[in-house]
């Protein structure tokens, strides 16, 4: 009996779960907002990645003669800063910087956070205070002291970032989880699987991970943007990359001397760092709004 | 309720110890041996070796704990290495410049937010409220430390009208928001600062006034013939309570999170120090401002869970 109801169920889920994601295709497909900032965080990341074919100079090449010059000047695009370095490549290169800086450290947070929570969760008890009281001291912080106090004893550099800002999104993406998998634990159909003779590994797998993976992945999606910010924010304060390579938030804070002289160019870093997170929230408000089975 | 209080303090205390854990384990975090990131460079050997046993860095980790603890609960955090002031005096003037700008941020923020949440909610899904929608979007986008230089530009480059940056003349010591001599050099950073609360409170008013608005008391209210205003009355003082909450838990990340606005306007508070203390590599004024700022974080959380309590009759928790 246990056999061909599990089946028969595992068959009845397949078709609906594809159904799920057909109908959050189709909800996308006509979100025009979502569609066009996706469309520029698509942009952004095929100049990242094809920096090199595209960025008319080299970013790292000074020249004294053309210090600060305005935007349009000769063939510089979109001027040059301090040190006579080309804005529109320095521009095109920082961006493989940010999107690191927003991506990687939500990508780690959210499996390492995720496993943390499904565990804390799944088992409960003592392993479960353990892990949620941890969690909740981490809470106490607001989220740019945590970062800056762990980069700022740890020194800059782009690896001391991207821990201290992972360590800031793993406690929130904890939560996320752990309430997710509590929610479900006790469900009838987690008690039939067990029942059924699964394995704990085998529930977790198949039958949590499948209810918290949604919850966890829009929740994550909507930190992509805050965490461009804290990035930016932390080369702003010199705590990011070691220059000379090109980033927004260090462009920012170098050009920071220069705006009495030419303040549209010292706009400019601020300026994608702002399109960047802005599309991102946005995408990642859509997605929530077309993942949401209820409405 | 005296028994509801008396638990969520007690809550506290085990968040907050282990709030100063982590402050605590920051010497460790930094490279090296942390009597180094303790001590000026050019300390003798006899002087660190004295201040190692001082500081009980030649004992157990736990012990070293308890004892910087004891030391930091009577007011002891260290000494500046740069400017060989104690550092909890520092930081304390320091936090009182901080306040008065994230204070004067979430009252301005509190102000535009929930006129414009409350419009929202009452025109789900009309222009209005896609507009202010729109508008905490754009909020919570921004860098919010680009903003402050864009408004440099403008505001004091270009037209001249404020002060770039500082605090003017008579400095932190007698900070006076009455005379406009002074208020003029917070303007732009409580401006800047306001943004984001502007955004998270908007969106958190638009959601608890629509709920509200979609409760049964609110038809009859129509039924009674009640004018608009009143009913606007009805429903935010309904949602109130919940609005207060998030506006002061935002008013605890203005506070902790203010190093990249007074880094740009030179405004010399907590996070002013902060930047001051990770380009100088000054690890006990670091260490100390991290532990205040955190501990006021937690305290500012703990006073608005009790207000909310006292200000809103239906939670009567046991």
């Amino acid at each position: 009996m246990t056999d061909t109801t599990v089946n028969s169920i595992g068959a009845a889920a397949l078709p609906k779960s594809r159904s799920y994601l057909a109908t959050v295709g189709r909800r996308l497909r006509y979100d025009y907002v979502t569609l066009f900032f996706l469309a520029i965080i698509l942009l952004v990341a095929a100049a990242a990645i094809f920096a090199p074919l595209i960025a008319p100079f080299d970013p790292l090449k000074t020249s004294m003669a053309f210090r600060l010059k305005p935007i349009g000047y000769r063939n510089f695009l979109l001027g040059t800063d301090e040190l006579g370095r080309d804005m529109a490549s320095r521009l095109i290169y920082g961006g493989r910087m940010s999107l690191l800086m927003g991506l990687a450290p939500v990508a780690i947070a959210s499996i390492a956070g995720g496993c943390l929570g499904v565990i804390a969760g799944f088992i409960g008890g003592r392993v479960n205070t353990a892990i949620m009281r941890t969690v909740d001291v981490f809470y106490a912080f607001p989220s740019v002291l945590l970062a800056v106090a762990i980069s700022g004893t740890m020194g800059g550099g782009v690896a001391n970032g991207l821990m201290a800002l992972t360590l800031v999104f793993i406690p929130p993406i904890c939560r996320v989880s752990e309430t997710a998998t509590t929610q479900v634990r006790h469900l009838d159909f987690v008690d039939a699987a067990r029942a059924s003779g699964a394995s704990a590994w085998r529930i977790i797998v198949y039958h949590i991970l499948s209810n918290v993976a949604a919850p966890v992945f829009i929740y994550a999606s909507s930190l992509i943007s805050v965490s461009i910010l804290l990035a930016a924010g932390l080369s702003f304060l010199g705590l990011g990359v070691t220059p000379p390579a090109p980033d927004w938030g260090q462009m920012l804070a170098n050009l920071r001397q220069a705006i009495y002289v030419q303040p549209l160019v010292c706009a400019l870093p601020g300026i994608a760092i702002f399109l960047t997170s802005l599309s991102f929230n946005m995408v990642s408000d859509g997605l929530r709004q077309a993942m949401d089975v209820k409405s | 309720m005296l028994f509801y209080i008396a638990r969520r303090i007690l809550y506290v205390i085990p968040i907050a110890i282990g709030v100063t854990m982590v402050c605590f384990s920051l010497i460790y975090l930094a490279p090296g041996d942390p009597m180094q990131s303790l001590m000026p460079a050019d300390a003798s050997e006899a002087d660190m070796a004295m201040l190692r046993h001082y500081y009980g860095f030649d004992q157990p980790v736990p012990v070293q704990y308890l004892k910087w603890l004891s030391r930091a609960a009577s007011g002891d955090l260290g000494v500046s290495l740069q400017t060989n002031q104690p550092v909890f005096g520092e930081v304390m003037r320091a936090l009182s410049n901080t306040v008065v700008i994230s204070a004067g941020a979430v009252l301005l923020a509190f102000g535009f937010a929930v006129a414009a949440g409350t419009l929202a909610a009452f025109n789900l899904g009309k222009p209005a409220d896609r507009i202010a929608t729109g508008v905490s979007v754009l909020g919570v986008s921004v860098p919010n430390y680009w903003l402050g230089i864009v408004l440099i530009i403008v505001f004091a480059v270009q037209l001249g009208w404020l002060p770039a940056t500082g605090m003017g003349s008579k400095g932190s010591e007698s900070f006076d928001p009455t005379s406009w001599d002074q208020l003029k050099y917070a303007i732009l950073p409580i401006v800047t600062m306001a943004l984001v609360p502007l955004g998270v409170i908007m969106r958190s008013t638009r959601s608890a006034v629509a709920e509200v608005l979609a409760q049964d008391f609110i038809q009859v209210l129509y039924a009674k013939g009640l004018g608009t205003f009143a009913i606007v009355r009805h429903a935010v003082r309904n949602a109130l309570p919940s609005i207060l909450a998030v506006m002061g838990l935002q008013f605890g990340y203005l506070v902790g999170g203010s190093i990249l606005i007074e880094t740009i306007f030179t405004w010399p508070g907590t996070g002013f120090v902060l930047s001051k203390a990770i380009l100088t590599r000054d690890i006990p004024l670091l260490q100390g401002t991290i532990l205040v700022l955190s501990l006021s974080f937690v305290l500012t959380n703990l006073a608005v869970d009790l207000l909310q309590t006292a200000v809103d009759p239906r939670i009567k928790r046991a």
